[in-house]
């Protein structure tokens, strides 16, 4: 048998090339999915991973895709790294995507057709208190009644996907839009569009705040007593106690961080991408943002290539869909396979291994 | 509206048969909390039993048949997770989500072909005479074998944990791993056996969602089913008969929300259809308040890796 010796300092290579690692490992057995499912595995894996970067056909499209569907992704996955560290687990910001999405598109409706330059700004503000909101009623729950916020998040989700579901069929149908559900679309009306800033390529704000947030949360996280304040509630809540600092203060400071992050990604993406508010607007960043988190060991820098290769995964996963038919579901299986891996290469970070009787 | 419409006893029935995988589902993940493992993947098991029961009991033909190829299914992704948080020491919390993520996956390729298909019929066993009475009979004795289980399972998992040796060894694994360790109790082969045991029950759960209770094939069918059986555990106090309760309440409130969008009530789909999720936020709420006091039951090494450093 193996026995497990602690090592004293986490290893650096080792923590840098567990993701390498994972993303290779994923690759070799993905492929072997693919084999099974009747595609020729090394051309799937080429269009998933190379031809949106590289192939001449794609990549003017796909490489902004790859921002644009980083950016939520970066967004949320920073807020609950936080949590994560502090072991503050919110898997719900699905739900605070959504929620941020409905208050800000409804706030920015409820004046069109008027324009002004105020809206944008303050539908901004109105969906980030939209995300944290929602993410104050697990953290409540959690400080008051000592309620596992673990389950309170998730059940939360399928309620804000219920007011979702309420608010394109309800109260924010558009009234122009032949009973169709979904709201107006917000790219139509100047004042609340979250329009691209590089022409052409559909690059918008979400984008450039997902690159600032990366900044500002390494400095928080390194630069900060904050973010050692947060580890230490994470690996010894006891000594955290000893050292004045307020449990409860911190646990709804992560969930303040993640609830508004993952509310600034929805209202981004409803004013920007989607455009609308409807019934299948939500697509799972929330969830995904959880591996990309880890992905990026919980370090913002880490968060940011995470969250890339993840959208290379979103995007790469939409070419084969069209180009070899491949089934949407075949990306999260890849994507449930990575942060397997991931957490099980862990054990080489954390402890050297040694064969017994082989001292 | 007419309230009226809903037979009440009928009802019952049918509440019972929506309980049913939340029975199943919680009391398998009441054994893996007791051996001191946390395994939120209960969902990704819950939809690989689902998907897996359909397929083999629609090429079977035996509703059965693909009951156990569920449990089996099941079984099989949790020794997965086990791998992972027993020999590779992974956080339990992040390796169950991954759980659940890689089981969404999965069962929605596997089950693509599969959509819009029929199950086999299960057939309802009524108990002799007793069946016979009156409303009574209708509500608790005119039911499939796996509903009958589910109640025996209740009792049997009682008995094991509380008059039974192995379920003695199992709680004190859970309590504190060291003491069980150097009392010469194997605790990872102990968390093994009720991880896999976990997996088996969320399966057949799941099996019984797709085949009996749904009976169809949707691509996420489950719709948190596996998280709501989480919350059953920590609702229960960790205990059987309060969670077989627990279970029961939460289908009366999910068939009574069905039956009046059924009858056609003056409440918004959407808003009854919340009803489930939010009961729960509340029974757990209500539970954390009241003087059981939030985790009084819960296992003392519950989620916390167990390494043995000689």
């Amino acid at each position: 048998m193996f026995k497990l010796i602690p090592r004293e300092n986490v290893s650096p290579v080792l923590s840098l090339l567990g993701p390498l690692f994972s993303v290779g490992l994923t690759m070799i057995v993905g492929g072997i999915l693919f084999y099974f499912l009747g595609v020729d595995p090394f051309a799937a894996i080429k269009m998933i991973f190379w031809d949106p970067l590289m192939s001449e056909t794609f990549s003017t499209y796909s490489i902004p895709q790859i921002f644009i569907k980083g950016a939520p992704l970066i967004l949320i996955a920073l807020g609950l790294s936080v949590g994560f560290k502090a072991n503050v687990w919110n898997i719900g910001a699905e739900g605070q995507y959504i929620m941020g999405a409905i208050f800000g598109a409804s706030f920015a409706l409820s004046f069109y057709p008027l324009e002004s330059i105020v809206i944008f700004p303050a539908m901004i503000l109105i969906g980030v208190i939209g995300g944290f909101l929602w993410s104050m009623i697990p953290a409540f729950l959690k400080v008051k009644f000592q309620v596992n916020e673990i389950l309170v998040s998730l059940m939360l989700v399928y309620v804000a996907e219920q007011i979702l579901a309420l608010a394109s069929l309800g109260f924010l149908r558009n009234p122009d839009g032949a009973g169709f559900p979904g709201s107006r679309n917000l790219n139509q009306y100047t004042s609340a569009s979250n329009a691209e800033i590089i022409a052409g390529t559909g690059i918008h704000l979400g984008v450039l705040l997902s690159l600032l947030m990366v900044i500002f949360f390494y400095v928080l996280l390194f630069r900060h007593s904050l973010g050692f304040k947060i580890k230490l509630l994470g690996n010894s809540p006891k000594a955290s106690g000893f050292s004045g600092d307020n449990p409860n203060k911190l646990i709804f400071l992560c969930l303040t961080l993640s609830g508004s992050l993952a509310g600034l990604a929805g209202i981004m993406e409803v004013a920007g991408p989607a455009g609308q508010i409807n019934i299948d607007f939500n697509v799972g960043y929330g969830f995904t943002a959880i591996i990309v988190a880890f992905l990026g060991r919980l370090n913002p820098i880490g968060i940011f290539f995470a969250g890339i290769v993840m959208a290379l995964t979103y995007v790469g996963g939409e070419l084969t869909q069209f180009m070899l038919n491949l089934p949407a579901a075949a990306i999260q299986v890849f994507q449930g396979m990575l942060l397997f891996f991931l957490l099980s290469f862990d054990l080489f970070v954390h402890y050297k291994i040694k064969l017994k009787g082989n001292k | 509206m007419d309230l009226s419409e809903i037979n009440f006893a009928v009802l019952v029935a049918s509440l019972i048969v929506a309980s049913t995988p939340l029975v199943l589902a919680a009391l398998g993940e009441l054994i893996v909390e007791k051996s001191g493992v946390l395994n939120l993947g209960v969902e990704g098991m819950m939809i690989i039993g689902a998907v897996t029961g359909f397929i083999v009991g629609v090429e079977t033909g035996s509703a059965y048949i693909g009951m156990m190829a569920a449990a089996m299914a099941g079984a099989l992704l949790s020794l997965l997770f086990a791998f992972i948080i027993l020999i590779m020491q992974a956080n339990q919390v992040a390796s169950g989500l991954a759980l659940t993520i890689f089981g969404l996956g999965i069962a929605a390729l596997m089950g693509h072909p599969y959509t819009g298909i029929k199950s086999p019929q299960i057939s309802t066993i009524s108990i002799p005479f007793i069946s016979e009475i009156p409303i009574l009979g209708t509500m608790f004795f005119q039911h499939d074998l796996i509903v009958y289980l589910s109640l025996i399972s209740v009792l049997v998992i009682w008995y094991f944990l509380n008059r039974m040796r192995a379920g003695l060894i199992l709680r004190s694994v859970g309590e504190d791993h060291d003491v069980a360790h150097s009392l010469g109790y194997r605790v990872v082969t102990i968390r093994f056996l009720a991880i896999t045991f976990g997996g088996a029950m969320a399966g057949v759960g799941g099996g019984y969602l797709s085949l009996v209770r749904v009976p169809q094939w949707t691509e996420g069918m489950t719709a948190g089913a596996g998280w709501i059986a989480l919350a059953l555990v920590v609702f229960s106090g960790w205990r059987p008969f309060p969670l077989l309760i627990g279970a029961y309440i939460f289908g009366g409130i999910t068939i009574l929300q069905l039956n009046l969008q059924a009858i056609g009530v003056n409440i918004n789909i959407a808003l009854l259809s919340m009803a489930p999720y939010l009961a729960t936020i509340l029974a757990l709420v209500v539970i954390s308040m009241s003087r059981f006091r939030g985790n009084r039951g819960a296992p003392g090494c519950l989620g916390r890796s167990f390494v043995t450093i000689t």
